[in-house]
């Protein structure tokens, strides 16, 4: 009788015990054969879970505040925010680090330089690519023959352990980020920052970096997070011959010089920044703590923000942005992205999409005032309905000169021979169905309408990556890239030059990849500049191997807290904040 | 007593080859998962010579047997791997986890037996009448619904409509210090410490998600409790007792209830172990720090090791429970032989 | 259902089995209640597509998040779709799958265990241990991971919700058999020149039935369930085809801004069905346990 009770689903044991019980009521002698189960190993892996339990580097326990006060009356200094991701790594440099650990470079390091502060038409703050500050160094300038740029350190300068911020720590860093591999290594050379050689200590507060070529994404490079600077001699006090960068030591316990120290770290749960009150590289910050709390579920960061039991949502949702917008206490800040747009991407290594009629067609299919309103409840700016097929100005993104216009779609795929339409998937992320899919959705209808038959692939978060942007094998899909450094070229070096990354639609036009090349490094006032950026995007328009739908827009809501700064990185720079 | 000791050695070599299988099956399925880790690893913007440099680091270029051997060698030192989407050791993610997950199920069970219990007793005593309908349809009422489905409409309207309960935001509201780290479970190492502020704390943050985890769990105990009840009223010692002039009460509570308590164990047994692995929405509901949510984000990122070591930890739960339940029967009821079988 | 309370006495050799059945029904409202439920959910998931008022499918952005009204009886979702249509034609795919599971992993199940239970010996052995496997992984871990790693189809659901009860039917199975292979009638059967698979499948097997079709039925709901859950986790059916589990995950998150129709109505379908099959299994065991028989 018992044998059978081996349910995990007890609905069943019930059942089955109950027919039992008629056969042989209370007879419970037949053998138990239940369990393949043993004392020890339950032990074993007692002492192996339980005990190795804690060893989380920074114990919460360094934390004696706020025993029991409310989140509202937790007085001026403590800000708690809450986002949907994981920070996975304190160390941007570490190979599977995730984006929303990027904010960890940004809050508890500083880099020789930053951008400048603006104020948005709408009130909101947002960085100014315009402009470059200093931070960690003092002041810089460009050798006579522009091949180097030395930069002054500030002597007060101080890491959070006291120790100065040295001309050695700082090439102890930049070459760190030039050798690790990966990301980092990528965005250097973006800045053609390549090479260790490049990085010269010429006395303990003065660094130069000698330039492979002269390039206006240099400087702006050295203001995105990878460039942060590390206390070199406690990261080296912790390297071993098999990790000589100390990744595993800093990946739990930053060694910085920034505004913030994190004073707890669970991963999945939450980080708490406590404010480094001895701060060299910028005015000491307003708030003493924040709270970063992680909440996977959107639905219950809404109604945290709503009922006031936290001040900030980081990344909310369209809808929610839309609809909290309008509530008294609480200020949604919604920043266009800059330099990224959402496209539909059809892929020229499938057959109908290697004509570019039926890419045109595409374009006049897609019902861009409905997607708009569906996925991004008109947060954003709209990209479609420009006028004129040629560029007025080098703004990018810029509308498309594209709009609905079905008779249109339908005449061009009959010109290139499709009339009868054709049967393609149309793929999306699973990790970003919010929008993908009602977006997926009503193309979908749309297409139908000029005789493509869609079907819609989901595709899990983990293969999206691999799928579209490294195998590049989707024929038709939605791609969402933008750019750190804020130039058209550096958008078409990584979306339309074949074999890069985001070029999910394996294009390749030999003029785009001529006119790339010269502008990438081409300073924006060399008169060459904007004709040829105009030039890029007139083919761009007309080729659409990417058709943009919307500029997508970052939502923060805040609530009596100001000071919320939009940043290029999108992730949330917690040094400007202040408790309203 | 030798015996016994022999008997649980038996089960330990049954129970090695069931290890066996979860260890081999985890490998294959979670190398069956769509997504390749090194591209996840090596981040955005990554050329294929750093996503090469990473796949090699990983030891995911090696062929599949022998990457199992190196899993297989490393999990018997103890060393289930690092996870890639937290960044740190799985036996130290799962050691912090697991106590939480534990603590919600066990609270969610007691909750559950709390009601379930005293309900199958009363629907055992009136058999066929309307409470008994109505306990059924309540119960069964209790499992047809989706736990995440409950557990939002429950956040709705307690937290966000009434405000009577605390913000879903996990174990302890951020304005609490979590508890000198004991056994992991809040509401016990709180006592420990006797801050008894903080174990009201805790004590609020479980009451929403463990009632979505006991209406879901009070069908199988209450029907459980409700057969083994009629079937020990029915017996014939109950017969004797009633006959030889005992209280109904004394009849009910002390011979029939305490003979009815052995199979509503196993259930309990069955039904927490199903739990466990089953909070997994729950946990993603209500932002708790459990292993049923790492689980879950673990498999959509394809994070290898993650998945290996939950489904290894929830194995090893599973077959350790099993002997307890056994070793429960011999104690209950000493009737039951427990040899081997 | 209704049929067949009408249909009263036929003179078959049925008489004593749908006089029992009757007599379960009149005994039991609650059963009664079931089996009139559960000609709700055919009614619906046979007609369903023909009687609804508008297009699952098509959306309409100028009306979306509507709240219930006389036009839209549950509302319209977040891409203007009408919800009632989209409920009641999620019958069909949603019944479909649980049946489809259950029936995959009954007849799997049954096979595996009658093997197990009548020869015995190493087989038997090997097979339990495989069945220990499955019940040792967290079944519903073990049913995200085989759909994430064959891809979300409703194929894939299917197989994923089978595999994790087949130890079921197979463990239940095996053990009705296990206690039968030797018993007189077995013996007589086999005596009278019937081959092992004969005996097996006409004389020992249809003893497990009865206790199999209370199975059945709960795990139909349990199915339903399952398949739910994993929408939620975004690994359910393709997207834009209709299906509880799907509507009530998408709609959860509609919920705290306001708009509670998106996920309630879904909600309430699929309580309706587990709801269902799970009375029905008291009902079913009361019908064909005849121990229960008076």
């Amino acid at each position: 009788m018992l044998q059978k009770i081996q349910h995990k689903d007890a609905k069943i044991a019930i059942e089955v015990l109950t027919k039992a019980d008629h056969r042989e009521v209370l007879g419970k002698g037949s053998s138990p054969s239940i369990t393949k189960g043993t004392k020890m190993t339950y032990e074993t892996s007692r002492r192996g879970f339980l005990t190795g339990a804690g060893a989380t580097a920074l114990g919460v326990s360094v934390l004696p505040f706020l025993k029991v006060l409310p989140a509202s009356a937790a007085g001026s200094d403590v800000v708690v925010a809450v986002t949907g991701q994981t920070i996975n790594s304190l160390d941007i440099h570490r190979s599977g680090t995730n984006r929303p650990s990027y904010q960890v470079a940004v809050n508890v390091y500083d880099r020789l330089v930053s951008f400048g502060t603006k104020t948005l038409e709408d009130g909101s703050l947002s960085y100014d690519y315009s402009v470059i500050e200093p931070e960690a160094a003092e002041s810089w300038e460009f050798a006579d023959d522009g091949m180097a740029i030395v930069f002054k350190l500030r002597p007060e300068g101080k890491f959070q352990d006291g120790s100065p911020i040295t001309a050695a720590d700082v090439k102890w860093s930049f070459d760190r980020a030039v050798s690790v591999g990966g990301f980092p290594t990528v965005q250097m050379k973006a800045g053609s920052l390549e090479k260790p050689e490049q990085f010269e200590v010429v006395d303990d507060f003065t660094f130069k970096i000698n330039l492979l070529r002269k390039s206006k994404l240099t400087l702006p490079d050295l203001a995105v997070p990878v460039p942060m600077i590390i206390n070199s001699k406690v990261a080296l006090e912790h390297a071993t011959e098999d990790d000589p960068w100390a990744t595993e030591y800093l990946h739990k316990n930053p060694a910085g010089s920034g505004a913030f120290k994190v004073a707890a770290w669970k991963p999945g749960e939450q980080l708490v920044y406590e404010r480094n009150d001895n701060w060299t590289s910028g005015p000491v910050p307003a708030v003493k703590r924040v709270v970063l709390r992680e909440v996977p579920s959107p639905a219950t960061r809404r109604a945290l923000l709503e009922r006031g039991d936290v001040n900030m949502s980081f990344n909310m949702p369209n809808k929610d942005a839309k609809e909290l917008s309008s509530a008294d206490d609480i200020t949604v800040a919604t920043t266009p992205v800059e330099n990224a747009i959402y496209c539909l991407c059809p892929n020229l290594s499938f057959e109908p999409f290697k004509d570019k009629k039926v890419r045109q067609a595409i374009a006049w299919s897609v019902p861009y005032e409905d997607v708009f309103q569906t996925a991004a409840y008109g947060r954003g700016a709209p990209m479609w309905g420009g006028a004129g097929s040629s560029p007025e100005e080098i703004a990018w993104p810029q509308k498309f000169p594209y709009s609905t216009d079905l008779d249109k779609a339908k005449a061009l795929l009959e010109e290139a021979g499709l009339g009868g339409g054709f049967e393609v998937p149309l793929s999306i992320s699973l990790s970003q169905a919010d929008w993908m899919e009602p977006t997926a959705l009503l193309i979908q209808e749309n297409l139908a309408k000029i005789g493509i038959k869609a079907t819609i692939e989901k595709i899990p978060g983990a293969n999206w990556r691999t799928a579209s942007l490294v195998e590049k094998r989707l024929p038709l899909h939605l791609e969402t890239f933008g750019g750190w450094l804020n130039y058209p070229c550096y958008y078409f070096f990584w979306a339309y030059l074949e074999g890069h990354l985001f070029n999910s639609s394996n294009y390749r036009n030999e003029e785009i990849e001529t006119l790339t090349a010269e502008t990438l490094h081409m300073s924006v006032e060399d008169p060459e500049y904007a004709p040829k950026i105009k030039r890029m995007i007139e083919i761009a328009w007309d080729e659409v191997p990417r058709i943009a739908l919307w500029q997508p827009a970052l939502n923060v809501g805040t609530r009596e807290v100001a000071g919320y700064e939009y940043w290029f990185h999108r992730q949330l720079d917690v040094r400007g904040l202040k408790k309203a | 007593m030798t015996g016994r000791l022999a008997t649980v050695g038996l089960r330990i070599t049954h129970s090695i080859p069931v290890i066996l299988g979860v260890v081999v099956v985890s490998f294959l399925l979670t190398r069956a998962l769509p997504g390749d880790p090194a591209v996840y690893f090596a981040g955005p913007a990554a050329d294929a010579a750093s996503i090469a440099q990473i796949r090699t680091a990983l030891g995911l270029d090696k062929p599949l047997p022998e990457q199992f051997l190196i899993y297989a060698t490393d999990v018997l030192r103890g060393d289930f791997g690092q996870s890639i989407s937290t960044g740190q050791p799985v036996s130290e993610d799962l050691a912090n986890r697991l106590p939480a997950s534990l603590e919600l199920t066990l609270t969610a069970l007691l909750l559950s037996c709390a009601i379930a219990i005293p309900i199958g007793v009363l629907a055992a005593t009136r058999p066929g009448s309307a409470v008994d309908h109505l306990c059924r349809i309540l119960v069964t009422a209790g499992v047809s619904l989706p736990t995440f489905f409950t557990g939002v409409v429950l956040i709705y309207v307690f937290y966000y409509l009434l405000g009577i309960a605390p913000s879903p935001l996990g174990r302890l509201d951020f304005i609490y210090i979590e508890p000198d780290h004991v056994t992991g479970f809040y509401l016990i190492d709180a006592a420990i410490a006797g801050d008894w502020e903080t174990w009201l704390a805790a004590l609020k943050q479980l009451v929403l998600p463990a009632v979505t985890l006991a209406l879901f769990t009070l069908a199988p105990l209450a029907r459980m409790t409700r057969a083994a009840m009629l079937s020990a009223l029915s017996s014939d010692y109950i017969r004797t007792a009633r006959a030889s002039g005992l209280t109904d009460n004394k009849v009910l509570f002390t011979y029939a209830f305490r003979n009815a308590l052995l199979p509503v164990i196993t259930t309990l047994g069955m039904v927490f172990s199903f739990t466990l692995g089953a909070n997994v929405l729950v946990e993603k509901v209500f932002a708790w720090p459990g292993i049923g949510s790492y689980a879950v984000e673990a498999l959509v990122v394809s994070d290898y090791a993650a998945v290996q070591g939950f489904v290894l930890a929830m194995a090893l739960l599973f077959v350790a429970l099993n002997l307890i339940i056994d070793l429960t029967y011999s104690m209950i009821d000493p009737r039951i032989g427990f040899e081997a079988k | 259902m209704t049929d067949v309370v009408s249909n009263s006495v036929p003179p078959t050799r049925n008489h004593g089995a749908l006089d029992h059945f009757l007599y379960v029904l009149r005994s039991n409202p609650v059963t009664l209640l079931a089996f009139m439920m559960l000609a709700v959910l055919l009614v619906a998931a046979l007609v369903g597509p023909a009687i609804t008022p508008y297009d699952p499918l098509t959306s309409n952005a100028a009306i979306a998040l509507q709240p219930p009204s006389l036009d839209h009886w549950f509302g319209t979702d977040n891409l203007g779709r009408d919800v009632f249509s989209r409920v009641i034609v999620a019958t069909r795919l949603d019944l479909a799958i649980s049946v489809a599971a259950v029936a995959l992993s009954f007849v799997i199940g049954s096979l595996l265990g009658s093997i197990a239970g009548y020869w015995g010996g190493w087989l038997d052995s090997v097979l339990n241990r495989l069945f220990d496997t499955i019940m040792a992984f967290p079944l519903f871990v073990l049913a995200m991971g085989i759909v994430a790693a064959l891809g979300n189809t409703v194929e894939n659901i299917v197989y994923a919700t089978a595999v994790i009860n087949i130890p079921f039917y197979a463990r239940l199975v095996r053990a009705e058999v296990n206690i039968r292979r030797e018993a007189g009638f077995t013996q007589a059967a086999k005596l009278s020149g019937n081959s092992d698979i004969r005996v097996l499948a006409l004389h020992i097997f249809p003893n497990a039935l009865p206790p199999m079709m209370v199975q059945v039925s709960l795990n139909l709901g349990w199915a339903i369930l399952n398949a739910a859950g994993l929408s939620f986790i975004g690994l359910g059916v393709r997207p834009p085809t209709a299906e509880w589990g799907i509507m009530v995950a998408e709609g959860a998150n509609f919920i705290v801004s306001g708009e509670w129709w998106l996920a309630l109505f879904p909600g309430l379908a699929l309580m309706f069905a587990v709801f269902t099959f799970n009375l029905l299994g008291d009902g079913l065991r009361d019908i064909v346990d005849p121990r229960q028989r008076t």
